[in-house]
């Protein structure tokens, strides 16, 4: 589904993702693990085609497309989903409203007919309860004035009606508290399917309590030095990423030749 | 940045639709204004003596200022000089006044019907009465008989003259006088027609009134004088929209709008202004120089102004409320849109005078292109005033980098037991924020007419339910083309 074969990305000139090689596959749950300043939130925004990210190197195919070339709405109507760190506030739209373009969009896109309000309501509800949040949400603007935890459900509840085939979930865990963790969770859990697929972008172990990773990556330095199963994370719980360290090296000159 | 910059100012390239010109045969005065062009005007429609004198008034009044050159020049706007004498003031369908719409020349029918406004019987929206102002004269006033049954009056300003003059002699210039300012000066000189409308005691109107004003023909100028009276607890929501054709010259548009709300009554009036603006290098468009005033003269009355300025080359308009009657309420909401080389200096004036009187005003200005938009608002509470609150609540909204917002809010405050309270904001739509809505599939335009309406919500919300259908409307229309 999803094929990164030496990325190099940054920002004002400023090289953060240097030689990332990722393979996802449909039904496929992988977690990108890393310290802070490690490259794992560029590297969600450079696949969702944040403008401020420059891609320097690499090729990225998504459904045997160049991502790299489509316009983030495009790559947004193709199923790509990214479940922002840091939802952004939207004054005087109505997230009902919001959800309803975004929906509609999708659904242009992939040939369906739009939903009608009604339509849009019945499956609003539907939805609502997979995050168990209130109806009254929908009629305040988008993300103003939303807690944090309110603010990480919205994007889940974003994923559940907009049914993306690869889902980003950029640090959706945190600023959660234990039972917002565990709803969030949950309504990730029930959006998995064989024929999608999800990256869980954390910083922490925690969320894989809850959601079992099929891969876990460990980002350093703009590189994944280490990857493995669910196993790894734990180990990483233990030891912290400094017990990476001494690996960084050796996983350096590695991806170096796959980019070559 | 740039690159959604540079993509924003595609928005300039937005197309008007209004502007064709309706080929009907018109009669028209020659251009310059004299006392004879006041008399003439006066005499075409045949109007008692109080209506002349009250002109030739205004008439010497407005040549000294002439004179003097009293023209304001205070306001954040800049254009050529403008040479009186060369402007029409009276042009008129030759037409004679159609006793019934169905005797109106179908041409001028079938221009309202293409502006979305149509007069025929069967094809009104159900709930709206309409008076349609072609150049200097009202064309047709709809479900007049069914109003009248109620004691409410609402027909064009010549015929309410004719009608009505009690009304008119005691209320005409009671809110502003021919001596207010130089445009108002000029309207009170030549004005030749308009609305009137009269709710008794008591009544509440049960539908929207609405007006209409069109200006076809090429070098006149519209001077239009709108008169609303709300007797003793009754309550009127009326509507304004205006549309021009496209044409190289500037035309001036200088109306008067007075509204009078006796005690215990509701006057709410929503504008959507979508004068031809010029084009993308500034050629043309109107010069909307129009003065807008409500007198809140008994307890606990309410006059609201909703508008919603995208259109006009100059848009140079305050519309305003003195709060007289003690705990009356005055309200002011606006979205000023300014596009290509638009220029618009609005807001609004809160006079308080009686116990306990309240305001509020919210604008929300948005630049573009190279616009220019300002709020200038004067909130006055005089010593008497006791009690009195206002907030006010000014946010612009830039698109682009060429365009300028500028707030200039002037605050006098009499007394100490007042509340005046004052928020101020400038904005660029964000590139988060725009990233986040493509994220979810939108493209760049939706994407900008999303955030754009919510930025004007609070505003458009005050709109009666169809207008605010037709500001959203217009607004995304204004932003085509923007974000690829």
């Amino acid at each position: 589904m999803l094929s990164i074969r030496g990325l190099h990305a940054g920002v004002e000139g400023k090289e953060i993702l240097r030689g990332i090689d990722l393979e996802v596959r449909a039904g496929e749950v992988h977690a990108v693990m890393g310290p802070n300043g490690s490259g794992k939130s560029t590297l969600a925004q450079v696949l969702a085609g944040h403008p401020a990210f420059a891609v320097t190197q690499g090729e990225v195919t998504y459904e045997g497309r160049n991502l790299l070339e489509m316009p983030p709405e495009e790559r947004a109507r193709e199923g790509l989903f990214l479940a922002f760190q840091y939802p952004v506030e939207i004054p005087g739209v109505a997230n009902a409203q919001f959800l309803k373009a975004a929906v509609n969009e999708v659904r242009t896109h992939r040939g369906l007919e739009e939903f009608d309000a009604m339509e849009f309501l019945d499956l609003l509800k539907a939805k609502l309860a997979l995050v168990e949040m209130d109806p009254s949400f929908m009629s305040r603007a988008v993300n103003e004035g939303f807690s944090g935890g309110e603010k990480k459900r919205n994007e889940i509840l974003q994923m559940a009606l907009l049914e993306p085939r690869l889902a980003i979930l950029d640090e959706t865990d945190s600023g959660l508290d234990i039972d917002a963790l565990r709803i969030v969770a949950g309504g990730i859990n029930r959006l998995r399917r064989p024929d999608n697929a999800i990256i869980l972008v954390t910083h922490y172990q925690r969320m894989l309590d809850y959601i079992t990773p099929d891969r876990v990556h460990v980002l350093s330095g703009g590189r994944i030095v280490k990857s493995g199963g669910k196993a790894l994370a734990l180990t990483l719980e233990a030891k912290g990423y400094d017990w990476l360290e001494e690996k960084v090296e050796v996983s350096a000159e590695a991806s170096a030749k796959v980019s070559k | 940045m740039s690159r959604t910059t540079q993509k924003i100012e595609e928005i300039a390239q937005r197309a008007y639709p209004y502007g064709f010109v309706t080929a009907i045969e018109s009669e028209s005065t020659p251009p310059g204004l004299s006392e004879d062009i006041v008399r003439l005007i006066s005499a075409k429609k045949n109007e008692p003596q109080f209506m002349l004198d009250w002109r030739l008034r205004a008439y010497r009044h407005w040549m000294t200022l002439e004179r003097a050159a009293a023209e304001p020049r205070w306001a954040n706007i800049t254009y050529a000089p403008i040479d009186y004498q060369k402007i029409v003031y009276y042009s008129a369908p030759k037409q004679k006044v159609a006793a019934s719409l169905d005797e109106v020349d179908p041409e001028i029918l079938r221009t309202f019907e293409k502006l979305g406004v149509p007069l025929e019987e069967q094809k009104r929206l159900t709930g709206v009465a309409v008076d349609a102002v072609f150049d200097s004269v009202s064309v047709g006033t709809t479900f007049k008989e069914k109003l009248a049954e109620l004691g409410i009056i609402f027909c064009s300003f010549s015929e309410a003259v004719q009608e009505h003059p009690e009304l008119v002699e005691r209320y005409l210039g009671s809110v502003v006088p021919h001596t207010d300012n130089f445009f108002a000066a000029l309207n009170s000189a030549v004005f030749s027609d308009g609305s009137f409308c009269y709710v008794p005691k008591g009544v509440r109107c049960p539908m929207e009134l609405s007006t209409y004003f069109r200006i076809n023909t090429a070098g006149s100028g519209q001077f239009e004088r709108t008169l609303i009276v709300a007797d003793e607890g009754s309550s009127v929501s009326y509507l304004e929209g205006c549309t021009a054709p496209m044409r190289d010259e500037n035309q001036l548009h200088a109306a008067v709008v007075e509204l009078i709300a006796l005690e215990g009554a509701q006057i709410k009036y929503s504008t959507i202004q979508n004068w031809y603006a010029g084009d993308r290098e500034g050629k043309g468009g109107i010069f909307n120089f129009v003065t807008k005033r409500g007198k809140c003269a008994g307890a606990r009355s309410r006059i609201s102004w909703t508008q919603v300025e995208t259109g006009s080359a100059i848009t140079w308009k305050y519309p305003s409320v003195i709060l007289q009657g003690d705990e009356s309420v005055g309200e002011f909401y606006s979205v000023a849109l300014t596009n290509n080389h638009q220029q618009a200096d609005t807001g609004t004036k809160m006079l308080h005078i009686g116990k306990r009187t309240r305001s509020t005003i919210v604008s929300k200005g948005i630049s573009t292109g190279h616009g220019n938009n300002t709020y200038r608002g004067l909130v006055k509470v005089l010593p008497r005033a006791v009690g009195a609150r206002n907030y006010t609540q000014c946010d612009s909204m830039l698109l682009g980098s060429r365009c300028g917002a500028h707030t200039f809010p002037y605050i006098e405050v009499g007394n100490s037991s007042s509340v005046v309270e004052h928020e101020a904001s400038t904005r660029k739509i964000s590139e988060e924020q725009l990233f986040y809505c493509k994220q979810r599939g939108l493209s760049g335009e939706n994407a900008i007419s999303m955030i754009v309406n919510g930025f004007c919500k609070e505003v458009f919300k005050n709109l009666p339910m169809e207008f605010a259908v037709e500001a959203t409307r217009l607004l995304s229309v204004s932003l085509e083309g923007s974000v690829g």
